[in-house]
């Protein structure tokens, strides 16, 4: 052939080209800015808008930061370092720091505790969060509630242990006769745990508080982002088995349990959540017995906890419904009973499936705990709002203490999403 | 060979109650009926002895009662001589037009950086994500209170607007944007055909109704047209003047004249005063909910399939068209549920303008009215019933709509 072509082309190429390297503005940097920032008229015009965006808001905000001032103990202290120009003040994030995160009451030489408590809840949390750890880091897990409890409100160390030696009374007498029947077992692991813990009160002697290791501090005493943590975590908690029983109750065969639980949730899911927490700050009060004193922590612990129970039910009752029919048939054809078949065989699956939904109520709650500042408990926003802002030292200081609020909020929030996404795809157990 | 006998006639034992199933679920009931009437009658029985303890009693016969406190922002009369009725219809009506209007510019926001996130533009779509990080992992209160602050400090007071060397101005000589709200002129009818003005105004508002119906029988006729001969008339014009003929008739023969604000004294006096806090609850509230409709958005589009897209594009439809008669109409089956429930999320939250100082209907019934009065029960229960009659006419409303959007299968 190469004979032929001698003969009829001018001029034949024998080797190959070797291959050039690709235009400029198709390689690297630019082509990545082509194909991503300005791959048409409308997408540069787009892109030049956003960098105006970011320039604005950098232009305003960095030498605003950047100038700020660490150190002063006054706002008018601050206007004299900085003569006119822009620049923060942060000193009041370092001068009032304490009482950003404890309240202004709680007494400064426990603040010890409530860390320690943190840091505790950090190892407590962990064995729940991170399947991988040795399964014997539960029973920490299962400590660190009455752990905490003492810590953080002191007072004698009876109290909690009573609290524990009841569930853990409840917990036996379930263990023994939970083989034979669940009813019997329930029923008498509530009978058993009341049992424990009127029998232990008795035992408490009056006034031990007075002279205790630790200190008692009274609830009205919390406040900062100390309050907004506690009542997250406790709320959240709380509030799982309650809407798990709740989302179970909806799906019931039974009418009136069922319509007890559709009553419940709708109203609680139809309402505000500040109505509930007025509810519990000027008419709780009224439902109690007419001699006690339900403090109003623990009455808005209960507000919320329902409020969020109710949503957290109807992220369950989803899963519920995703799951194929065929699960419960499976489990019915086993021979299961109801208790069996949920813990063994349904619930497993409804909560994986539900797990991005729970996380996103755990996180509004969390968010929604800033609401307490409105009934006047001291929360951060409480704090930052009422005496930090009406101190004659701070009044102005807005942006420097909103910023700090929303920076707090922001990493705890955006790492709890981070946490689901991690667990979802660890979860995710179906071949795609 | 065997036979086929009847089973053993048992004889009721009283284990079956627990153990047979026949049986247990009654069982369960009755045991809860008790339960949940023991706790009602334990709750009555404490709510009765504190109340008799405080010399109190469950009646609503305050709110006819007159208020004694001022409202700035107020959709209909009111004065502090008013009930506290009145003044709690002030509320309401407060709560309704912030919800409204917060819903609205929350769609156009979430819309908007829903569908700019799937943007291709890497810069645009990192931008809206930052934005809807920030806006939702961040307390809806401290937003609110963080834009009421940017309006009272940034924006300039009314006296900064007078004198010959004023430091602002207003807008077009129309609108003032200040410390206390934004003033924007107002538009009355110099000869109604009514007295009042709110009836001159349903008449402006009954003349768009026939616009709509006739910009509607429009759009049917062309398609009509289409089916028929598969050409589309052109109803652009059409359309516009159904809408705007009409309209510009009524206002002409009614005269609309603008009254516009003007600074007098220390305040500005005529035209509309938006109150300050209205207009940071709503913004706070539209920028905050719209990060929440922007995921719903985009998992909306991000859940018609990519086949969808490809079989229109390989039936010659144009982008836009792809967009508008494909995509779109299933995605919106995806978006509209959690959309209601961010409408409703937005009527709940309304309630934080006890924050700032925006008079809806928790701040007036729930904040100055239980205060002053100490009807504490009676508040808290009309402001639930409140709500939740709004949470269900809203969901109510939207599921109708759902109802008419969703996908029609046998």
């Amino acid at each position: 052939m190469s004979d032929t072509h001698a003969q009829t082309v001018a001029f034949v190429r024998e080797t190959q080209i070797p291959p050039a390297p690709p235009p400029a503005s198709e390689t690297g940097v630019v082509k990545w800015l082509r194909e991503n920032l300005f791959s048409n008229a409308a997408n540069s015009a787009l892109t030049i808008a956003a960098l105006a965006v970011i320039y604005m808001v950098l232009q305003n905000t960095l030498p605003w930061i950047l100038n700020g001032v660490w150190t002063t103990s006054s706002l008018a202290e601050c206007r004299e370092i900085l003569q006119g120009k822009t620049g923060a003040c942060f000193s009041v994030l370092t001068e009032r720091w304490n009482q950003l995160l404890y309240g202004f009451k709680y007494p400064s030489d426990a603040y010890w505790r409530p860390n320690l408590a943190l840091v505790l809840l950090l190892f407590a949390a962990a064995p729940v969060l991170f399947f991988d750890l040795p399964r014997k880091l539960l029973i920490f897990t299962a400590i660190y509630p009455f752990l905490a409890f003492w810590l953080i409100w002191g007072g004698t160390l009876m109290v909690p242990v009573v609290a524990l030696l009841g569930f853990a009374a409840g917990a036996a007498v379930f263990q023994t006769f939970g083989k034979s029947s669940f009813a019997i077992a329930f029923f008498g692991a509530i009978a058993a745990a009341f049992a424990v813990w009127i029998a232990g009160g008795m035992l408490i002697p009056e006034g031990a508080s007075e002279n205790a290791w630790l200190s008692p501090v009274p609830s009205r005493d919390l406040g900062g982002f100390m309050l907004n943590l506690m009542l997250g975590v406790t709320c959240v908690s709380l509030s799982l088995p309650l809407g798990i029983a709740l989302a179970l109750g909806r799906q019931s065969d039974m009418p009136l349990i069922k319509w007890m639980c559709v009553i419940f949730i709708e109203f609680v899911r139809g309402v505000p959540l500040i109505t509930l927490l007025f509810v519990a700050s000027v008419m709780l009060a009224y439902f109690f017995p007419p001699e006690s004193t339900v403090d109003l922590f623990l009455r808005v612990v209960i507000m919320i906890t329902m409020f969020s129970a109710a949503y957290i039910a109807e992220v369950i009752r989803g899963g519920l419904a995703a799951l194929p029919k065929g699960q419960y048939e499976a489990a019915d054809s086993l021979g299961l009973d109801y208790a069996q078949a949920m813990r063994l065989i349904i619930l497993p699956q409804a909560l994986k499936i539900s797990i991005p939904g729970i996380v996103n109520v755990a996180v509004g709650l969390f968010k929604d705990t800033t609401l307490v500042s409105v009934i006047s408990m001291f929360d951060l926003v409480g704090m930052i709002r009422g005496p930090i802002l009406a101190s004659t030292e701070w009044n102005g200081v807005y942006w420097e203490l909103l910023g700090f609020a929303a920076l707090l909020f922001f990493v705890v929030c955006y790492g709890i999403s981070q946490y689901s996404q991690w667990l979802e795809r660890r979860l995710a157990t179906d071949h795609r | 060979m065997s036979t086929l006998t009847d089973p053993p006639n048992e004889s009721f034992r009283l284990s079956m109650l627990i153990n047979d199933t026949r049986y247990r679920s009654l069982t369960f009931q009755v045991i809860a009926a008790i339960v949940l009437a023991l706790c009602i009658w334990y709750l009555g029985n404490n709510l009765i002895q504190n109340l008799r303890a405080a010399g109190l009693n469950i009646s609503y016969a305050f709110l006819g009662d007159s208020a004694g406190y001022d409202i700035n922002q107020r959709l209909v009369e009111y004065d502090s001589q008013s009930s506290h009725a009145r003044a709690a219809l002030v509320g309401v009506l407060n709560t309704l037009l912030v919800a409204f209007l917060a819903c609205i510019t929350a769609t156009i926001f979430g819309v908007i950086a829903g569908v700019l996130r799937l943007s291709n533009n890497w810069l645009v779509s990192k931008l809206m994500a930052v934005y809807v990080e920030i806006f939702r992992n961040i307390p809806v209160l401290i937003w609110i209170i963080i834009i009421f602050t940017i309006m009272t400090a940034v924006l300039p007071g009314p006296r900064e607007f007078r004198g010959d060397d004023a430091t602002s101005s207003m807008l077009f000589d129309a609108f003032a944007f200040t410390n206390r709200g934004i003033y924007t002129p107002l538009p009355w009818f110099q000869n109604g055909i009514f007295e009042s003005a709110s009836m001159n105004w349903l008449l402006v508002l009954a003349g768009l109704g026939l616009s709509w119906v006739a910009a509607h029988q429009i759009n049917a006729w062309a398609n009509n047209k289409q089916e028929a001969t598969g050409v589309r008339p052109k109803t652009l014009l059409p359309v516009l003047a159904a809408w705007l003929v009409p309209f510009l008739a009524l206002t002409m023969i009614m005269g609309l004249t603008w009254e516009y604000p003007e600074l007098k004294g220390f305040n500005f006096t005529g035209g509309i005063k938006v109150g300050g806090p209205l207009i940071a609850l709503w913004f706070a509230l539209s920028i905050y909910t719209g990060a929440f409709i922007a995921e719903n958005v985009r998992a909306g589009i991000q859940a018609v399939s990519k086949g969808q897209t490809e079989a229109a594009a390989a039936l010659g439809l144009r982008p836009r068209r792809v967009m508008n008669l494909v995509v779109l109409p299933q995605a919106m089956r995806v978006i509209i549920p959690p959309l209601i429930s961010q409408f409703l999320n937005i009527t709940k939250n309304s309630s934080l303008a006890i924050a700032v100082g925006y008079a809806d209907i928790t701040a007036t019934l729930g904040g100055i009215t239980l205060n002053q009065t100490g009807r504490a029960i009676e508040c808290v229960l009309l402001l639930m019933l409140f709500y939740l009659t709004a949470s269900l006419v809203i969901s109510m409303v939207m599921n109708v709509y759902n109802a008419s959007v969703k996908l029609k299968e046998r």
